[in-house]
């Protein structure tokens, strides 16, 4: 009698734990779904109200007089993102690649660990060090070297603090990809007279383009959608965005306005839809950068 | 042959400026938060035990221990629930229990999941809180948390238990286990790239602030129930670190020093997990 | 016999934590446009040595190469030219074929565009006629601008020799070339190597001995890192005068 009791023991741990797992991984594609549906569902006083158009082209923003036209936010974020990734591009990719092709193992050993303690870094500290390095730097030097007048809390100091938090993940993940391939890709260009800047340049970045690509969209992403470190240093002025102004980020709005904002339905369902608007910019950019990386992979097969 | 030998020349010296400029950077900014933060914390070490006082946003004195236990309550529990949730979809993912079109497709779920910023995670949890009519809570805040740490932890465990050699499993089934057994096994083989992914887990909550802002409370009480507000800390450190008063923003660098000794702590921590549990793995250095 | 290539008191180590000495102290001369043979038990540092020939070590960290490599009257180790002047005269094909990330085509331009040898329809010629060398232009003429991944294996190693014909070099070293394909490819490839013979000079390493025999016009052979035995094919073959070089030869033939 006993082993059967044990055999029906072990069935039924089997059954109920394979049961309860399926419901789990279920259970996270459901949250998206329905994040994306009850964020959908909030906005809904708002998108009743006004045509999508009105409320993403108009740059009217007035929530006391009901006027919700989120231009110059939009535009803002998208600013603020291309200042970080124009400098955090070129110069995580040469990074990436003095590491992995020309950097000693010593160097190379130290500098990983040292962009692994950079990646663990929270935002609001890179924002406390944004308004102790990079807006008096702005205010105080950037500013009148170019014949501005400026407090240093401006669109361009929230791109720079976002170029720095985009390197960590932008080198460490482009400098995986270049790890990855095998040597005897170099070698083979190499025996062919090739320098080592013309194997990077023509082989390697062609070889590895996938990764890195899809490292620099994941950098967007993630420049995208900070928040707490623009938030900081953004300046949280409504109006179109100007380098040496004050402005506003779609994320960093929704930080400034939650207190004031979310006794009224229609504020509310604003505010939401900024929710709203941030997830699926995010996660298009996120699933273009795995969908990417596989297509281009499997063009070259490499 | 010149231009070639110049231009491979040029390029190392765009990586040099390149490497100088993220260190410089970097060292910058952890730098001067170390060293005011440092500074505030010699002058003043009680602000990390004392409660705040009255008028504490006004610069009315005390310190921000409310916010570190605030943190604690908050980070543990999520991460604790984060880490079950995200292994029993971890090992749902093994080809022993569903085919590899789905488990691609939850792969990417979660990668777009990680990718979402904390903020929407935070918009999420406080719209339910007021389709609910309830206030912000150490409950929400948790919640809040444990959403953001999933998919952290799901794909480092997913990672670490796809790396098992077929053979362990192999094995294990040969002695007659039922899947639930055999995952047994294959945990103890993933374990040092589990617990990594619930130190990083760990770490990135510990350091949100847009996801709790709005879910957990942001009052300067000390925590008192799982229904009642708290602070963490990085929302302490964001509210405080533009005031007007020196000595609250003074608060704000210290409890900087402190969220990036936590962060180093979990680093070091991830790294000696990984290298003690090497040594039980096969082929582990 | 005219030599091009002299090696005197070569030794490489790998450094790390085994510390290896993988080629020991050796001194050899392979003949001018004849076809020369290494061979050897696996470990004993034929692919070390044939690295040293293209100075590919350099790209690997803990590497000593120490001694002097003479090729055409060029010290390659002491030259002030720069080394990838001095790689474009040697060409290196190894063990698996390692098509770049590019289209046939591409693939067998990359090293004239890159030493600017021809241009436009200059180029064009340069490509056929390599590819005619290597035996693959029927095989590919009119899918040039495909990726070169999609080759068969045996397609791809050819593509490789191409390549390297391209940049006109002086040496062609060929590390187990055939090794990765299947006997009907790798009689192609042995044709094609026999075909190359006159031009170049070719060090070749294989592990095939009935290869070595049917193709290599001078022998060399390694064994723990040193060169035991060197000289004409038919001499080392037939009347060696190693006792190692015996055993090897009569081993793998006993199990062949
Ligand atoms: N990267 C390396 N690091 C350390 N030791 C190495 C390295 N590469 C090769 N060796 C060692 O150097 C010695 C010679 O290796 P090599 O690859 O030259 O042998 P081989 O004659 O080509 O062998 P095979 O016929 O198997 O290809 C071996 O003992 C090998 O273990
Ligand atoms: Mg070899």
């Amino acid at each position: 009698m006993m082993p059967r009791d044990a055999a029906g023991l072990r069935m039924r741990k089997e059954a109920v734990s394979s049961r309860g797992m399926q419901a789990l991984a279920l259970g996270i594609s459901v949250l998206f779904l329905v994040m994306l549906l009850l964020l959908l569902a909030k906005s809904r006083p708002l998108l009743s109200g006004y045509s999508l158009t009105e409320v993403l082209l108009s740059s009217h923003w007035d929530p006391a007089r009901g006027q919700f036209g989120f231009a110059p936010v939009i535009l803002g974020t998208f600013y603020v993102t291309f200042i970080a990734m124009l400098i955090a591009v070129p110069v995580s990719l040469l990074c990436a690649v003095y590491l992995s092709e020309y950097a000693p193992g010593r160097v190379r050993r130290m500098f990983s660990s040292f962009i692994g303690v950079l990646a663990g870094i929270p935002s609001v500290v890179f924002g406390i060090c944004a308004l102790l390095v990079f807006v008096p730097l702005v205010a105080d030097y950037i500013g009148p070297w170019v014949g501005v007048e400026t407090t240093g809390l401006c669109i361009l100091t929230a791109g720079l603090i976002l170029a720095v938090m985009v390197f960590p993940i932008a080198i460490s993940l482009s400098y995986e990809s270049l790890q990855a391939l095998p040597i005897e890709l170099r070698e083979a260009s190499l025996s062919m007279g090739a320098t080592r800047w013309e194997t990077t340049r023509k082989v390697l970045f062609k070889a590895a383009g996938p990764g890195m690509l899809s490292a620099i969209l994941l950098g967007f992403g993630r420049a995208f959608g900070e928040t707490m470190a623009v938030a900081m240093v953004v300046g949280g002025k409504n109006q179109m965005p100007s380098l040496f102004a004050a402005g506003q980020t779609l994320p960093s709005l929704i930080v400034s306005s939650v207190g004031e904002m979310m006794s009224l339905p229609l504020e509310q369902s604003a505010l939401v839809f900024v929710a709203l608007f941030l997830f699926v910019v995010v996660t298009v950019f996120n699933l273009l950068a795995r969908w990417v990386e596989k297509r281009l992979q499997a063009r070259w097969k490499i | 042959m010149n231009r070639r030998h110049l231009e491979q020349q040029v390029a190392l010296c765009a990586m040099y400026g390149a490497l100088v400029m993220v260190v410089v950077s970097l060292l910058l900014i952890i730098g001067v938060t170390v060293l005011r933060g440092g500074h505030v914390l010699v002058t003043r070490p009680e602000v990390v035990v004392t409660p705040p006082g009255p008028r504490y946003l006004l610069g009315g004195g005390g310190g921000f221990v409310h916010a570190i236990l605030g943190s604690l309550y908050l980070v543990l529990p999520a991460t604790l629930l984060a880490s079950g949730i995200a292994m029993g979809i971890a090992l749902y993912l093994q080809s022993d229990y569903t085919s590899r079109r789905t488990a691609g497709a939850i792969r990417n779920l979660l990668d777009a999941l990680w990718g979402t910023p904390s903020i929407v995670y935070g918009m999420f949890v406080l719209t339910i809180l007021i389709s609910l009519q309830q206030r912000a809570s150490l409950l929400a805040g948790i919640a809040a948390l444990t959403l953001l740490e999933i998919p952290i932890i799901a794909r480092y465990a997913d990672a670490a238990v796809q790396a098992v050699p077929p053979m362990a499993k192999e094995t294990s089934y040969a002695l007659g286990t039922t899947r639930w057994e055999n995952s047994q096994v294959v945990i103890r083989y993933a374990l040092p790239g589990i617990a990594t992914g619930v130190l990083i887990g760990l770490g990135r909550g510990i350091g949100d602030a847009a996801s709790v802002i709005f879910t957990a409370g942001a009052g300067n009480n000390m925590p008192s129930g799982l229904l009642e507000g708290v602070t963490a800390l990085p929302v302490l450190i964001f509210q405080q670190a533009s005031s007007f008063y020196p000595s609250v923003r003074e608060q704000a660098y210290a409890a900087s020093f402190v969220l990036i000794v936590i962060v180093l702590v979990l680093n070091v921590a991830s790294r000696l997990v990984t290298n003690y549990f090497a040594r039980y793995i096969p082929g582990g250095r | 016999m005219e030599s091009e290539i002299q090696i005197r008191d070569l030794t490489i180590t790998y450094g790390g934590r085994h510390h290896v000495v993988a080629v020991n102290n050796v001194s050899v001369d392979i003949p001018r446009n004849r076809l020369t043979a290494i061979i050897g038990p696996s470990g004993c540092g034929k692919t070390t040595l044939l690295k040293a020939l293209n100075r590919l070590h350099d790209i690997k960290e803990g590497v000593q190469v120490r001694g002097h490599i003479v090729i055409g009257g060029e010290d390659i180790y002491q030259s002030r030219l720069p080394v990838f002047e001095l790689r474009r005269r040697v060409g290196l094909i190894g063990q698996k074929p390692y098509p770049l990330p590019a289209s046939i085509y591409d693939n067998v331009a990359y090293g004239p565009r890159i030493h600017r040898r021809a241009k436009g329809g200059e180029l064009n010629e340069v490509v056929e006629r390599c590819l005619r060398q290597a035996h693959l232009w029927e095989e590919v003429e009119d899918r040039l601008d495909s990726p070169a991944a999609g080759l068969s294996v045996g397609q791809q190693q050819r593509l490789c020799i191409a390549r390297a014909l391209a940049v006109e070099p002086e040496v062609i070293l060929c590390d187990e070339v055939t090794s990765a394909l299947d006997p009907l490819s790798s009689q192609k490839v042995e044709n094609l190597l026999r075909s190359l013979r006159e031009k170049y000079t070719m060090v070749m390493v294989t592990h095939i001995l009935r290869q070595a025999r049917r193709l290599a016009d001078y022998v060399i052979v390694m064994y723990m890192g040193e060169v035991i035995e060197a000289g004409e094919a038919q001499e080392v073959f037939g009347n060696p005068r190693h006792e190692k070089t015996r055993e090897y030869v009569k081993g793998i033939m006993a199990g062949a």
